[in-house]
């Protein structure tokens, strides 16, 4: 019981400083438009179509990912911040476990990168992608794992460096191999030789494959294998998350 | 000094208890086999300049830093196999404030209620009370951003005494604020140490602030315990009165011999002799000096033992050094 409160606490803790930082938010939201009107409509008018697609409604799925993927893996740069300014000595000598607090933090992470996602579905809706309910409510499930497993792999680099500066290099070591490898902007179809063999060992793949199939139905791998390698991802990452909360 | 009132501690127990406690850094020790005691209810100091060790006590104690060796135990729960049971028990207030800046008062409350696991239906009431004490009811719902540094210290006592710990950790509970605050700031200590049964214990490397507040104080150079004992007794055993003069033709051999003259220091051609009991023997100790220049006596200060056992003051300039410390930490 008094761990869960202590989840909540530390959620809750996470939920309300990103709702009062509104530099947050916005600069979250303006990245993914101007890769949907500025790049996708821009490349767009030069490609016909991608698998019956426009090109703008083509990547909607990967952007969506796109989001999710920087803005978690991001937020693992406030451990720092905490651990900097001594806010998290607070939570490290409270008397709930380690999990509790990865979990905390994390789902605090997941939370942020989840209102932003609201966000691309509604504006998905104006630019005519084809969303229903359980589309919906399918992606935003879909998401939220690929969230969870970002984050805490944003943790964990977070709760080994010292300094935000590393974290900065070090993230974009694995961010954009992740992004560009990972098919949100093209077809992985397509690929040859050495580009599809690190598609296929990028777990981002999979999840871009099942946002895209669940949105536009076209799947590149079996929906249950997306999952699959998504969710045994996600568990590996916040194993390891625990692991290194025990260690700060 | 605090009194507690009656009923508050039937016996005086001890409380927090540590043999050999040993915590390395290398080969440098920061804190070097100490053994202290601390019974129930007191406001015990440990004061030192910085790097003496005290902050490196204080961590281990309240399980943010395992001992290299030896054994402590807060509250009957030994600090390594119990960790949590320790933090349960106590509270702490660290040296850099550790309230969230985009929280209000209230919020920061409400977080430690629930990450200390503070029975839901008193909540409310027990968010109440600690505000009250510290009295910063008023600006309760307003964000910490918002508060001044004393303010942002009593919040930080009030949040660390919310969930009843036995024991409060204080850890520079004045560093770097202005000598009005800090005097605010030790009423609000010792009225709640008073008001809530607890169990004090703090570091700081303020004279005043171990004298003011403290029932008994230790002090700790190169990790070590120099010497424990009340301020008061301190001051009179070891070092009762300091008369400072200036001898024309300069002669200790005469005073050496006097035996209610405890020490005498030469130093930029003053001389310092710390004198039991000054009023009653001045008149006698001048017949002894020769002609003088100048004489001052005051009464001694805990500076003076700890200048008495270590041979060198604590200087302001090297306690506030806290904040290239911290940053080199990080």
């Amino acid at each position: 019981m008094s761990e869960i409160e202590g989840i909540y606490a530390i959620w809750l803790r996470e939920a309300k400083i990103y709702m009062r930082e509104k530099e947050r938010v916005i600069s979250s939201i303006v990245s993914p438009l101007l890769w949907i009107f500025a790049f996708g409509a821009g490349v767009g008018s030069t490609v016909e179509t991608v698998q019956g697609y426009s090109y703008q409604i083509f990547i909607y799925p990967g952007v969506v990912v796109m989001t999710v993927l920087f803005a978690s893996l991001f937020y693992g740069v406030y451990i720092i911040w905490d651990r900097k300014l001594d806010f998290l000595k607070e939570v490290l000598v409270a008397p709930v476990s380690r999990a509790s607090v990865f979990a905390g933090k994390a789902l605090g992470g997941a939370t942020d990168s989840m209102i932003q996602v609201v966000f691309l579905l509604i504006i998905g809706l104006f630019i005519s992608v084809p969303l229903t309910p359980i589309v919906i409510i399918k992606a935003f499930l879909m998401l939220l794992l690929i969230s969870i497993a970002m984050v805490s792999i944003g943790l964990v680099i977070g709760a080994n460096l010292k300094s935000p500066e590393g974290f900065t290099l070090v993230i974009n070591f694995v961010m954009w191999p992740m992004f560009f490898f990972s098919g949100a902007l093209f077809p992985v179809s397509n690929l040859s030789g050495w580009l599809s063999a690190v598609t296929f060992i990028n777990p981002l793949t999979y999840g871009v494959d099942a946002v895209r199939g669940i949105i536009l139905g076209t799947h590149q791998f079996p929906i249950f294998l997306d999952v699959a390698v998504m969710l045994l991802f996600s568990l590996i990452a916040m194993g390891i998350g625990v692991l290194s909360f025990r260690r700060m | 000094m605090n009194t507690k009132p009656e009923g508050c501690f039937s016996e005086e127990p001890v409380v927090i208890k540590t043999e050999a406690l040993t915590r390395k850094y290398g080969k440098i020790s920061a804190v070097d086999s100490m053994n202290l005691e601390v019974k129930e209810g007191e406001i015990f100091g440990l004061l030192g300049p910085n790097g003496a060790g005290k902050t490196t006590l204080i961590s281990m104690l309240c399980t943010i830093l395992k001992p290299t060796s030896g054994r402590a135990s807060v509250n009957g729960f030994d600090i390594v196999k119990e960790p949590g049971k320790v933090r349960k028990s106590i509270g702490i207030v660290f040296q850099a404030p550790s309230v969230d800046d985009l929280l209000t008062g209230r919020e920061n409350l409400q977080m430690h209620n629930l990450l200390f696991g503070v029975p839901r239906e008193i909540r409310k009431q027990r968010i109440h009370e600690v505000l009250s004490i510290v009295n910063l009811e008023k600006r309760a719902d307003d964000l910490v951003n918002t508060y001044s540094g004393g303010m942002r210290r009593r919040l930080e006592l009030a949040r660390g005494i919310m969930h009843h710990p036995k024991i409060l950790f204080l850890d520079e509970p004045t560093l770097g604020l202005d000598p009005q605050t800090r005097e605010h700031i030790w009423e609000y200590i010792s009225d709640l140490a008073v008001k809530e049964c607890m169990t004090v214990m703090l570091t700081t490397h303020y004279m005043e602030e171990a004298e003011s507040l403290c029932d008994r104080v230790a002090i700790i150079d190169y990790g070590k315990i120099v010497v424990l004992d009340s301020p008061s007794e301190l001051k009179n055993q070891i070092v009762g009165d300091v008369v400072k003069l200036k001898q024309r033709t300069p002669d200790t051999e005469a005073l050496k011999k006097l035996e209610y003259v405890r020490k005498i220091e030469v130093k930029d051609g003053l001389l310092y002799l710390s004198i039991k009991d000054a009023s009653k023997h001045l008149q006698d100790l001048l017949t002894h000096t020769g002609s003088i220049d100048f004489v001052e006596v005051r009464s001694g200060t805990l500076n003076d033992v700890f200048m008495h056992y270590t041979g060198r003051e604590i200087r302001e300039g090297e306690a506030e050094g806290g904040f290239w410390e911290r940053m080199m930490k990080k």
